[in-house]
């Protein structure tokens, strides 16, 4: 026997007036949003935000206000209030001022390079048909390998009698790139570059896929050049693209610390490499002062969200 | 909607700058209680992770256990981190530091004692006496500023200049009696050791920014300049007299002709041959003993001081008594156990490391008769020099550190000037409680 649902509550059923029923949907839809089950999918990944995401910041927050330190479990300690003390001994601090000039400089220099680089080099192997899993692959070697073996193999390049200065002859920097004051930054803002370009290739990777073939063709039936043809279609369709490259470089440059503590020995030569993040390091773990730290990160994340903000206004980041 | 998912997203990658800094902890649960009534049971202990000091390690937990089945010992090497200090910081603020560890830092323990982690040792009836009475006079450095022991003061490893007996040879000089004194005499062996070739570098400290590098160059020779004068005394810095200049120049000037490197060495210099002379404690005699033909001084003064007087910096590790430990007592009696007479010559036996004790030639006359090498710093022990035991510890290095890597390693300003500014802030720093 065939049943049809016809869509009718069954008989003997109260079913609920046809006026009230909705009225009673929206408000669980008001709540739950139209996929209920969506939030219970979500609720994982929310808990894990706030749990060390969004607790961190605010207890960040709180300890840049606080004369804070680490002590034991039942340690009777006084942490008071000390306003903006932390803030005040930071913005004094030349160390720590120095450090942001030092973050500014890499962000100069790693930012434009890393969407130049990514997007040239995603384009090339874009069109390789040739050794093109090999030579994705090798691009991407280098960021999924520790940062402590691949330092390793900078320190060996640019030392003093390293391969690099063997090259360059007379033409090599005195001291040399690591421990030279005007050269330490821009070397490791080289090194993360290259590190880290196989990462950004990737997503530029993915963005030509999405390039529609016709505009392609469209610009060589127009007699376009390749370097026409990448300026005026591949540059504005990966846009989007740009925009996410640079929000991430921005954000981990700003989180700089393993490249300078193991690259320059801890932010050398005399301070010329020290991240606010190795400050932080320095003040929060290694010196007992986390209101410091706390305070040099307020900073820092308000400085991001700054730069940020200035390149959603000028490079764009809208939804096109 | 996007919009709220835009300020979302931003908001959610800002929050991951703030991970380091917030890795507090709550303070609501209650530790362990000081002193013996700390209670008797099984305890835990953390010891380094050297292969000598874990064999040291585990024949002293194997002694203790035989003789102590209801308060037995659980041992492990001290967990890998960026620092054995770093570790056992988060360990007190975690709540599960061990009862004992056998590497403690002295200059992290004004930290550790701030946040409420160690035990005082004088809280014990027999504390204080025990510490005296193993360490002598020398004790005296480790006692806090409020009085008290909150370190047991375990093994040091006096600094000395160890040097290449081969090299030196190459180079024309005496390798049995190397004119290495006073500083003239360094700085002249110095260049003949680099312009005959027989050394790409004279000696070669580490030059990085790490807060403890000082303890292997600046501090040793201030030391022994000073008779023993430490960093920081009754609350001020010490070293922008005429002896702490002197240092800094005699440094400078072995940067400047390019005598020592200002790169960082990636491994050993002095066991690659890298490096004619290195600053080294007994420790290193195992590692050098075979590859290298060496012979070891004490660090150079400016007027040459006589061996038997020569003060240098103690590179020492203790011991302290955690408050998360339940059984304190047990602890307490492991703890003298592992400091004991005979486990002390173990000590020495197994790792060549210094018991701080009294005498320490005269205590154990067979090992020294058995191991020469190891007698001259057998002799140096007894002249130590410790890092001050003052607030804000750390912070007061990295503030010399700074200072030294600026003016006498790159050489960059006036030294004096650049000291005096360091000596100004440590004075803030270590005047703080």
């Amino acid at each position: 026997m065939t049943v049809v649902d016809t869509g009718a509550p069954p008989a003997g059923d109260a079913a609920p007036s046809p006026a009230r029923r909705p009225a009673r949907r929206r408000g669980i839809l008001g709540v739950l949003g139209k996929n209920p089950a969506g939030l219970l999918f979500s609720t994982p990944y929310l808990a894990f935000v706030l749990v060390v995401f969004a607790f961190p910041l605010g207890f960040a927050v709180w300890i840049s206000f606080h004369d804070y330190f680490f002590a034991a479990p039942g340690a009777d300690v006084d942490r008071p209030f000390v306003g903006l003390d932390n803030y005040t001994s930071v913005l004094s601090d030349p160390d720590v001022r120095r450090s942001f000039v030092n973050i500014g400089i890499f962000l100069l220099i790693n930012v434009p390079l890393t969407v130049l680089l990514s997007l040239v080099l995603a384009t090339l192997l874009n069109q390789v048909v040739r050794a093109r899993t090999f030579l994705r692959v090798a691009f991407y070697v280098p960021y999924v390998t520790a940062s402590v073996a691949v330092v390793g193999v900078w320190l060996f390049l640019f030392s003093g009698n390293g391969l690099v200065n063997e090259v360059l002859g007379p033409l090599a920097p005195d001291p040399p790139w690591l421990i030279n004051s005007f050269w330490a930054m821009p070397s490791i803002a080289f090194f993360v570059t290259w590190k880290q370009l196989g990462f950004y290739i990737l997503l530029y990777l993915a963005a030509l896929q999405n390039v529609p073939r016709e505009l392609y063709e469209a610009a060589a039936t127009d007699g376009a050049g390749r370097l026409r043809t990448f300026r005026s279609v591949t540059v504005p369709a990966v846009r989007p693209a740009t925009v996410l490259v640079v929000l991430l470089a921005t954000i981990t440059g700003a989180n700089l610390f393993t490249e300078p503590y193991l690259l320059t020995g801890g932010g050398g030569p005399n301070g010329a490499s020290a991240s606010p993040v190795l400050i932080m390091y320095q003040r929060g773990i290694e010196q007992g002062s986390p209101g410091v730290a706390a305070a040099i990160g307020v900073i820092l994340v308000l400085l991001v969200l700054l730069v940020a903000w200035l390149q959603r206004r000028f490079v764009g980041g809208g939804e096109s | 909607m996007q919009r709220r998912t835009r300020v979302a997203a931003a908001l959610t990658a800002a929050a991951g700058l703030f991970t380091v800094a917030a890795c507090g902890g709550d303070d609501e649960t209650s530790g362990g209680g000081g002193g013996e009534d700390g209670g008797r049971g099984d305890i835990t202990i953390w010891y380094s992770n050297n292969e000598a000091e874990v064999a040291w390690g585990q024949q002293m937990v194997e002694a203790w256990n035989a003789e102590n089945p209801d308060e037995q010992i659980e041992a492990q090497e001290i967990p890998a981190g960026a620092s054995s200090e770093e570790v056992i910081g988060a360990a007190i603020t975690a709540g599960n530091a061990p009862c004992l560890i056998f590497n403690t830092a002295p200059v992290a323990v004004p930290d550790f004692e701030r946040q409420g982690g160690l035990v005082s040792l004088s809280s014990f009836d027999d504390g204080e006496n025990y510490v005296e009475e193993r360490s002598g006079d020398i004790a005296e450095q480790y006692r806090s500023p409020g009085g008290e022991y909150f370190q047991l003061p375990w093994k040091s490893n006096p600094v000395m200049i160890f040097y290449n007996k081969d090299m030196f040879a190459a180079a024309g000089l005496d390798p049995e009696n190397p004119p290495l004194g006073t500083y003239d005499e360094f700085l002249a062996t110095a260049r003949t050791l680099v312009s005959s070739g027989a050394a790409p570098k004279a000696i070669w400290p580490a030059p990085t920014s790490e807060f403890f590098q000082n303890w292997f160059d600046f501090y040793p020779l201030y030391a022994a300049e000073t008779g023993g004068t430490a960093l920081v005394e009754d609350g001020a810095a010490t070293f922008t007299d005429d002896a702490g200049l002197g240092v800094a120049e005699f440094w400078k000037t072995l940067y400047d002709e390019g005598l020592a490197s200002r790169e960082a060495y990636q491994g050993d210099s002095f066991a690659d041959a890298q490096a004619a002379m290195a600053i080294v404690g007994p420790w290193a005699i195992s590692v050098y003993g075979e590859n290298v033909n060496w012979g070891a001084v004490p660090v150079p003064t400016s007027a040459g001081t006589p061996a038997e007087e020569t003060y240098t910096f103690s590179d020492a590790k203790n011991i302290g008594l955690y408050t998360a430990c339940e059984n304190q007592a047990t602890a307490w009696d492991v703890l003298k156990f592992a400091t004991s007479e005979e486990q002390d010559g173990l000590l020495l036996e197994m790792t060549g490391q210094m018991p701080v004790r009294q005498d320490l030639p005269g205590t154990y006359p067979d090992y020294f008769s058995a191991n020469p090498a190891y007698e001259a710093f057998g002799d140096q022990a007894a002249r130590t020099v410790e890092v001050p035991n003052v607030p804000n510890a750390v912070a007061v290095w990295q503030t010399l550190r700074d200072a030294w890597s600026q003016s006498v390693i790159f050489g960059e300003g006036d030294v004096e000037e650049s000291l005096q500014g360091a000596a100004d802030e440590i004075d803030g720093l270590a005047g703080q409680s």
